[in-house]
């Protein structure tokens, strides 16, 4: 009947916005932790063992793959509407869209297989 | 009739300071990619083994990286403030047939994030 | 303080000048003079060749619409004495095609607008002798703001997307989709939903937020839009997951 009832963009957005409400919430303090802190010796680092009992618990990998799967959503959104806007791009729309949406999928195959052998 | 359009620049957001702080909002993704990808660095060293988990630290503790993770937290801290500064324009909540004003949605926000950056803390640290 | 303040005005005289260039007036720098009123004293005392809009001089017939120092602003409601010791620089609105001198021609928008029916919508049109549809405060405290717009102008001027995206449905109009989208006594928000939920419509916001930064009646076009996109993809999903529910359901009421 109409384009609107085949259309990409609401789910789109959904995962965009779903993603930035989950990066917004959880990605400064793992940043923190793993990214300053630890590195530079303001905090000592976890040990291995502790570590990895945390990563096997299922409940940590399903979070974690719901993080990153949701995260790289948000990143190919809002990073495609930059191309389109910021540098004029959108004459390139579909490698665009190849490049950000297609990144995103193959970041969550990533992290799925990285998340389950852990 | 002959009407005059006015060009759109190349670097069209440099012309308003709210045009700068729109684009550097933006750009926040892509370091929020970069943290996926260092996660998952780290995901996958820790499965690998101690001796891999070492390997991990020792490179996460190179001045470079120390330099991308330090530029990386600024502009994910920018993508909170703003994500959280806008969130009541983009939702109309009504507890019992009234709206909840703009601070307090705000407020819950913030709220969320420490009591989840705490437990996340506790989680790593303890 | 000084008497006088520049004004620096865009002239563009069409099949005469390529592009605006721009001309400079001494006007009084008088306590309660808009800039309205200075480009006034130019037309009757300086230069009566100067062309640009204006109606009621009181911010609500939304005519006189510039960019003043950059910013898009009302000409009546913005005062020389703020922009002293000046000069002011008073350009035509961007984003819209200069017909001459302030003029734009913002046809664009007028077609755009009927677009998304902005008017109360009923499935069935009862009868005047059965008397008015009712509406209490609380209902009319959901969707007054976005009623005080006055068709000005400024937010597609401030907007990027509009100016990089003509086809761009835009704030003003998305705004005033939401006015009667949020109205109790409107049934119409199905039928609007083609036209806003379409790549065109609420889709291309990127929510940059100088719309309701420059609009002048403090309506906010930025938060009606990602309003409406929550509402729009909420929907989606739940005809995704359950199609044959949730179309009745839609056939009855949203927002």
């Amino acid at each position: 009947m109409n384009h609107r009832r085949s259309s990409p963009e609401p789910l789109l957005w959904m995962l965009f916005s779903s993603g930035g409400m989950v990066a917004a919430l959880m990605v400064p303090i793992l940043l923190f932790l793993f990214g300053i802190a630890f590195p530079v010796g303001l905090l000592s680092a976890p040990s291995h063992a502790h570590l990895y009992a945390v990563l096997h618990n299922p409940l940590t990998r399903l979070v974690l793959f719901g993080l990153c799967a949701l995260a790289l959503f948000h990143w190919a959104h809002r990073f495609r509407y930059t191309l389109y806007d910021g540098l004029q791009l959108k004459r390139y729309a579909v490698p665009i869209v190849v490049l950000c949406y297609g990144g995103a999928v193959v970041g969550c195959v990533i992290a799925a297989g990285l998340l389950l052998t852990v | 009739m002959s009407v005059y359009q006015r060009p759109v620049h190349l670097l069209w957001w440099l012309e308003r300071r709210a045009y700068v702080l729109f684009v550097l909002r933006e750009l926040s993704s892509v370091f929020v990619a970069w943290f996926v990808v260092f996660l998952l660095l780290l995901v996958n060293a820790v499965s690998d083994g101690t001796a891999s988990y070492q390997r991990f630290l020792d490179w996460s503790g190179q001045w470079w990286v120390v330099a991308i993770n330090v530029v990386a937290m600024l502009f994910v801290l920018l993508h909170v403030v703003t994500w959280f500064g806008l969130a009541p324009r983009a939702m109309a909540i009504k507890v019992r047939g009234r709206r909840v004003p703009a601070q307090q949605i705000v407020a819950a926000h913030y709220l969320a994030w420490l009591v989840l950056s705490a437990a996340v803390a506790w989680l790593v640290l303890r | 303080m000084a008497t006088e303040i520049t004004l620096e005005v865009a002239r563009y005289r069409p099949g005469v000048d390529s592009e605006p260039v721009m001309q400079s007036y001494q006007v009084p720098l008088r306590e309660h003079w808009a800039i309205l009123d200075g480009l006034t004293y130019v037309k009757d005392h300086l230069d009566g060749t100067l062309s640009f809009r204006w109606s009621c001089r009181m911010g609500i017939c939304g005519s006189c619409g510039m960019t003043v120092n950059g910013e898009p602003q009302l000409s009546c409601a913005t005062f020389l004495t703020d922009y002293a010791p000046g000069p002011i620089r008073v350009e035509p609105l961007h984003n819209f095609p200069v017909v001459r001198d302030l003029v734009v021609d913002i046809d664009d928008f007028m077609t755009k607008l009927p677009k998304v029916k902005p008017w109360v919508v009923r499935e069935v049109q009862s009868p005047v002798e059965e008397g008015e549809y009712l509406q209490t405060p609380e209902e009319l405290d959901e969707y007054q703001q976005f009623s005080m717009c006055i068709n000005c102008m400024l937010c597609y001027s401030a907007c990027p997307v509009y100016s990089l995206e003509p086809d761009f449905l835009g704030p003003a109009a998305i705004a005033l989709a939401q006015r009667y989208n949020l109205d109790s006594r409107d049934e119409g928000a199905d039928e609007r939903r083609d036209v806003l939920s379409s790549p065109e419509g609420v889709w291309a916001c990127t929510f940059v937020g100088e719309c309701s930064a420059v609009c002048p009646k403090g309506v906010d076009p930025a938060g009606a839009i990602q309003r409406y996109k929550l509402t729009a993809a909420t929907q989606s999903i739940k005809e995704l997951l359950m199609p044959r529910i949730s179309r009745r359901l839609n056939s009855r009421s949203q927002g």
